[in-house]
């Protein structure tokens, strides 16, 4: 990713920012210009609340350029609790412990690196719950 | 001794620790083929996608989930680590979007090998005690670097823990004073791209740990006309275990003061996070009224000591975020091969 894109959907990617759509009322995620919904124009900044579960995954073995450091690694479909569906990597859980229906919450992890002299890209992904992991 | 001229105390506190342990057996397995004493049983070991700003991102939301506080009131956000992301470009940046305290607040990087967190405290302080800003965000936070095989492998680990500066009447427990403690003292240090520090093996202790951590709790306690047993608990920055028992006898502590801080035995020495995650686990139990007198230490070297006093709201916010003890209780043991690629050991160009 470019550097003007990654700073662009900084806020997204770190911390799930947000919309709800003013007429539908519905959360929006990622923010875009029309609701998915009702494609009425007009949306609210809303933050999640992070929390959802797993809706289906898969464990990536051989991954993509700029991934290749944390293979193996299980990607997810995360229904979150306002109703988005996110695609993530899931961390902090071995592959064989992931369940369909895992309840799950968001960190803000490292995503990639640009080699030892580029830019650090953090953003979101799961873990199973903390006090469930304890 | 430092005094606000308006009272300032903690307003949230929140840890963490990564998952993954290391015992201290599997060190010495690799390098001493398991022969002589373990300083430790395990420590914590941050995962491939975790570094400094990922834990401090965590320990904030926690601390922001204790206090509930208008996010962009706070005034400061302070990331105290000797192990930051980049050389140039500060964590505490990017902690404040990630919170959502960006844009209109100070953000600085600290360093004080690992004395950087309550360095930021004392700092934060100083902002809410003079009324500049209501709230500071402080943290120390560390992915500790331990050359292979050195002394130090056993026992540099990953964690920390944030802490909200805030007014008095708002806070779970009271700063009642500070006092810092500094000597130009060559006891540990890391050159410019190194990638591992150097230090002073047995000086480490006498001249350094012991004459700053001592020196900064007798004073403090001096100045206030406090004894050890006016204090529920101590808190001391723990490099291995020995050291804060024997500095804590010294002082005039009994054991039982200093147990439910002493993490350093399950999670190692998280650097600038050490004193600070040992205070987290104390206000984790501590009740209203019990004094806590916490004693940080960094190397070059010097000591921050305070004297907190907890209030009646601990109780109302201890249980809006895990406790410390949470995240030692989730644990994953690794063996040194894992270790070894988790910490980015080998070489791959």
């Amino acid at each position: 990713m470019s550097i003007p894109r990654n700073w662009r959907t900084r806020q997204q990617r770190y911390s799930l920012k947000a919309e709800v759509c003013n007429t539908c009322n519905k959360h929006i995620f990622p923010p875009r210009d029309v609701c998915p919904h009702c494609a009425a124009e007009k949306q609210s900044w809303t933050n999640l609340s992070g929390q959802g579960e797993v809706f289906s995954y898969t464990t990536m073995y051989n991954a993509p350029a700029g991934f290749e450091e944390y293979a193996p690694y299980t990607m997810a479909l995360v229904k979150l609790a306002e109703g988005p569906m996110v695609t993530a990597q899931l961390t902090d859980v071995d592959a064989q412990d992931v369940k369909i229906g895992m309840p799950v919450e968001m960190v803000t992890r490292k995503l990639s690196q640009e080699g030892e002299e580029g830019q650090i890209l953090y953003g979101y992904k799961f873990r199973p719950m903390l006090r469930e992991a304890a | 001794m430092l005094k606000p001229a308006h009272d300032v105390g903690i307003v949230g506190y929140g840890a963490y620790v990564p998952r993954f342990r290391l015992p201290a057996s599997e060190v010495a397995r690799v390098w001493t083929d398991g022969t002589g004493g373990l300083p430790i049983k395990e420590k914590a070991v941050a995962g491939l996608d975790e570094d400094t700003l990922t834990m401090s991102v965590e320990a904030a939301r926690n601390a922001l989930a204790r206090a509930q506080i208008d996010v962009t009131q706070i005034r400061a956000v302070w990331v105290g680590s000797e192990s930051h992301p980049y050389a140039v470009k500060p964590t505490s940046t990017i902690v404040a979007e990630a919170i959502g305290a960006a844009p209109f607040t100070q953000a600085a990087d600290l360093e004080f090998a690992c004395k950087a967190g309550s360095e930021a405290i004392v700092m934060g302080m100083g902002i809410v005690g003079s009324q500049m800003g209501r709230y500071v965000l402080a943290i120390g936070m560390d992915t500790a670097q331990g050359r292979p095989g050195d002394a130090l492998e056993y026992t540099a680990a990953s964690g920390g823990a944030a802490f909200i500066v805030g007014p008095a009447e708002e806070s779970v427990a009271v700063y009642e004073a500070a006092l810092s403690h500094v000597t130009d003292t060559p006891d540990f240090w890391r050159r410019a791209y190194s990638h591992y520090p150097s230090h002073g093996h047995r000086f480490t202790g006498e001249p350094a740990y012991f004459e700053h951590v001592v020196s900064a709790g007798q004073e403090l306690m001096q100045e206030l006309g406090t004894q050890p047993s006016d204090y529920k608990y101590v808190v001391l920055h723990q490099p291995n275990t020995k050291f804060p028992q024997r500095a804590a006898q010294i002082l005039g502590f009994q054991p039982e003061q200093l147990k439910t801080g002493l993490l350093v035995p399950v999670i190692g020495n998280t650097y600038a996070g050490s004193s600070l995650i040992g205070l987290t686990a104390v206000l984790d139990e501590a009740q209203p009224g019990d004094r806590i007198l916490m004693v940080s230490f960094g190397s070059g070297a010097g000591s921050d000591a305070f004297s907190i006093r907890v209030t009646d709201k601990l109780n109302e916010v201890r249980d809006r975020a895990p406790r410390t003890q949470d995240y030692i209780a989730r644990r994953k043991l690794i063996d040194y091969a894992t270790y070894v690629r988790y910490r980015h050991k080998l070489q791959m160009n």
